[in-house]
């Protein structure tokens, strides 16, 4: 608890620095600010959307209505590995629903969810473009290219084993 | 020494490529100055790494660090230049060689391990053939005996590329590059010569249509803007590429992003704009690093920014990184959210072109359509017309995915035939399966059959058959796909994508997805849920035409299009779905049936401890038995079964 409060100090003051950059009350300049905060906390929590409120002086509400509009906003903190599922057609054709459904059953989350000890992450993707590699998932940045149900069990265990 | 080089080599592009461009000097100290710049002459080798997205999915940061190792450990002296993506994913990563005196070689599936043993040949003067891709075409160097040229590569050969001409061939972040093959030329000509609407009419000429999807002639939408009155207009590009399959636009930022800067700039004189943005998807963070620091680039060289060459032409462009919302692609949705609003669109008219961005008119196109307007006035609009069908010019870019032998990036000319892109370019069906259909427009757009592959490309004769051109994704399926299972994707995502603003996207999509879901799925024979599921099936089309109708916007408009198209040209697919509850392509997994041979069953008692559902009976050392009405198909039990008893039916 007392960690927490820490971090959570911690981060309000990288909220300010963000916001800092921007001229108060401007509201077109909302989505950037979203984007800024995820990129430096990996989620938004409510403690920075009220924050931001204050500084674009709109309603937290209306903010909580174009973050929840966009797939890229989180509001829940990311796992240590944050697994990607590429959903694109061509992934689609070429078997991602088995492997999404395998990865599902594996850690035992749902897309835009985090395991209770924190350790993964999962988030269905439109295409990320590597069509030529399909089916393809993406651990924190990694690629793992023409994964199927089989070969995904061993991805993930390998990421646990690092533990 | 290298800024002082650099900053002698600006003044020289600027002062007697780019001012003088009227003139075609002969003058031979500058043509050599010129092909040093473009690494035709070359003093030390230069090593080519294509680092674009698809390339580094494939692992060329590690061929890279394994060049770099290389270069260093035997103290060669050589440059190590990341390109984009030459179009050719499926043999990634792709390493080319140059070595002086020599032309420039490509090789494939260069990956870390293959690196020492390309390079060593390669210095050595011999060309690895089991690597060989195919040499480049340069006119005073050596040719490599034995090696066929990039260009009569099959994949290659039939291509006309305009708008992918420096993809993977020049360095994506070297302004001096771009300007030495040409760019900012029409630009600059086109400031200093042209008057704004010289310019709409010379694109209105030349036949460019959007390529975003809905084909509108670009001259034309910029004549519109142009004579608009406003203190303020704007010129935005659509690099929001949301369509599941579709990479072409990220190939081109990544790997030629001032050809995109260029047509911005060109546009945005057309119509008479001083600001631009560029809204562009956050998944592409390659793209966007490139992007600025091409932008940056501009500014520096005066490209952008305040009186541009002293013609007191003003230009800034800004980047808009999207939140991830595929219905930001329509215009009036993508102004939206730049301005910080939730991406919805409005009804039209009043038009972006009278009332757009902030309420000033503004023109939306997209990244390939700007792409193409530097060529235009670089070679006239005549040329531009001469490729291309009746009512479709130029050239088109498309992502060819799926079910195909090589994946990759292709631009062909308009009217060149489904057959020559699937069968000829991209090398046919994988593993030789047989084709079935080829999606064509992404979620808007439909199949093409085997009896429809021989027409040809072009905006109008794709609406003909039933698809549409969109931004051109091309996914190819083959008889392991199923078309019901396609179907159900598409209107998976459109109903996840649809903003919610209009009743008919909304409701109707979603209604449309639980058809579909219901004859993929297990009979559930507690309730009356068969006479539903034959109701629903005979609403299809009244549905389809009703979200079509009435629908707000483009993406409501065109939901419906994946399930019309399958639903009419595979009626047969349906129909085993629904009234023999099978999947003829085996895909729908809810539909399988699992079966215990009881000749082979042993009695291990295995699958049925590792079935989820308690599906599965029987005691020790007896075969065992599947309850159908309990299965969920899940497969656990044929995975466990160590005595291949358990078969699908």
């Amino acid at each position: 608890m007392e960690k927490n409060r820490e971090s959570g100090v911690v981060m309000e003051t990288k909220v300010r620095e963000i916001l800092d950059r921007y001229p108060e009350g401007r509201t077109e300049n909302l989505i950037p600010v979203l984007q800024d905060i995820q990129e430096t906390d990996g989620y938004l929590s409510e403690e920075s959307v009220l924050e931001v409120s204050r500084h674009l002086k709109m309603p937290a509400s209306k903010i909580y209505g174009v973050a929840t509009f966009y797939n890229q906003f989180r509001f829940a903190p990311l796992g240590k590995y944050h697994v990607q599922i590429c959903c694109g057609t061509a992934c689609h054709v070429l078997g991602a629903s088995t492997v999404l459904e395998e990865i599902e059953k594996n850690i035992g989350v749902k897309s835009g969810e985090t395991t209770k000890d924190g350790l993964f992450s999962m988030e269905v993707v439109a295409c990320i473009g590597a069509c030529g590699l399909a089916p393809v998932i993406s651990i924190n940045g990694n690629f793992h290219a023409k994964v199927t149900g089989e070969s995904i069990k061993e991805i993930l265990d390998n990421y646990r084993n690092q533990e | 020494m290298n800024s002082q080089y650099n900053s002698s080599v600006k003044d020289f592009l600027i002062d007697e490529v780019l001012r003088d461009f009227t003139n075609n000097s002969k003058d031979p100290h500058l043509l050599e100055q010129i092909s040093v710049l473009r690494n035709e002459k070359i003093s030390e080798p230069v090593i080519y790494v294509g680092a674009g997205t698809c390339g580094l999915g494939a692992g060329a940061a590690k061929t890279l660090k394994s060049v770099r190792k290389y270069i260093e450990e035997k103290d060669i002296k050589a440059r190590v230049i990341e390109t984009g993506c030459i179009g050719l994913c499926a043999v990634e990563p792709i390493m080319d060689v140059q070595i002086p005196g020599y032309n420039r070689v490509s090789f494939q599936n260069v990956t870390e391990d293959k690196v020492d043993e390309v390079l060593d040949a390669v210095f050595q003067l011999e060309v690895p053939e089991k690597f060989v891709l195919g040499q480049f075409d340069q006119s005073d160097t050596r040719k490599w005996d034995g090696v066929r040229f990039l260009k009569d590569h099959p994949f290659f050969a039939p291509q006309k590329r305009l708008v992918l001409k420096n993809c993977g061939i020049i360095d994506p972040v070297d302004i001096k590059e771009y300007i030495a093959r040409g760019g900012y030329k029409s630009y600059i000509k086109a400031i200093n010569v042209h008057s704004p609407s010289d310019i709409c009419d010379i694109i209105e000429k030349s036949g460019l249509r959007g390529r975003g999807g809905g084909g509108f002639p670009t001259g034309l939408k910029w004549k519109f803007a142009n004579r608009e009155e406003s203190d303020q207009k704007y010129l935005i590009c659509n690099a929001d590429e949301g369509d599941p399959g579709a990479f072409m636009d990220r190939a081109v930022i990544e790997g030629d992003p001032h050809r995109l800067i260029e047509g911005m700039a060109i546009g945005a004189y057309a119509i008479g704009a001083t600001k631009a943005y560029i809204y562009i998807r956050a998944e592409y963070p390659l793209a966007i690093e490139r992007l600025e620091s091409a932008i940056e680039e501009a500014r520096e060289y005066g490209l952008v920014g305040e009186d541009i060459f002293g013609t007191g032409v003003d230009f800034d462009i800004r980047i808009k990184k999207g939140a991830g919302a595929f219905v930001c692609g329509e215009e009036t949705a993508l102004m939206h959210s730049i301005e910080g609003k939730r991406g919805m669109p409005r009804p039209r008219p009043p038009f972006p072109t009278t009332r757009g961005l902030f309420g000033k008119p503004s023109v939306i196109n997209n990244v390939e359509t700007f792409a193409n307007v530097s060529e235009i006035l670089l070679n006239g609009a005549d040329w531009f017309a001469s490729t291309g069908t009746e009512k479709s010019k130029g050239t088109k870019v498309f992502a060819l995915s799926g079910k195909i032998a090589l994946t990759g990036l292709v631009e062909i000319p308009m009217g060149t035939t489904v057959r020559e892109v699937i069968f000829d370019i991209a090398g046919g069906i994988l593993n030789n399966r047989k084709f079935k259909a080829v999606q064509i427009g992404g979620p808007s757009g439909g199949c093409i059959t085997e009896e429809n592959l021989d027409i040809q490309i072009d905006y109008d004769s794709l609406i003909n058959v039933g698809a549409m051109m969109g931004s051109g994704g091309l996914v190819v399926m083959d008889e392991d796909t199923c078309m019901v299972d396609v179907a159900k994707f598409f209107m998976g995502f459109i109903q996840r994508e649809s903003c919610g603003k209009c009743i008919p996207c909304r409701e109707g999509t979603k209604r449309l997805l639980e058809i579909l879901e219901s004859i993929t799925s297990k009979p559930d024979a507690a309730n009356t849920e068969a006479l539903d599921r034959f109701k629903g099936v005979m609403q299809i089309e009244k549905l389809s035409q009703v979200i079509k109708d009435t629908s707000l916007c483009g993406l409501g408009q065109t939901a419906p299009n994946p399930v019309l198209s399958t639903h009419k040209l595979f009626r047969d697919e349906y129909e085993a779905h629904l009234y023999d509850r099978q999947c003829p392509a085996g895909v729908c997994q809810n539909l399988k049936v699992y079966k215990i041979d009881v000749d082979k069953c042993t009695g291990c008692t295995v699958c049925i401890r590792k079935c989820p559902v308690d599906a599965i009976i029987g005691s020790k050392k007896s075969p065992h038995f599947i309850v159908e009405d309990k299965c969920i198909g899940c497969g656990a039990c044929y995975e466990a079964c160590k005595f291949d008893a358990i078969e699908v039916v």
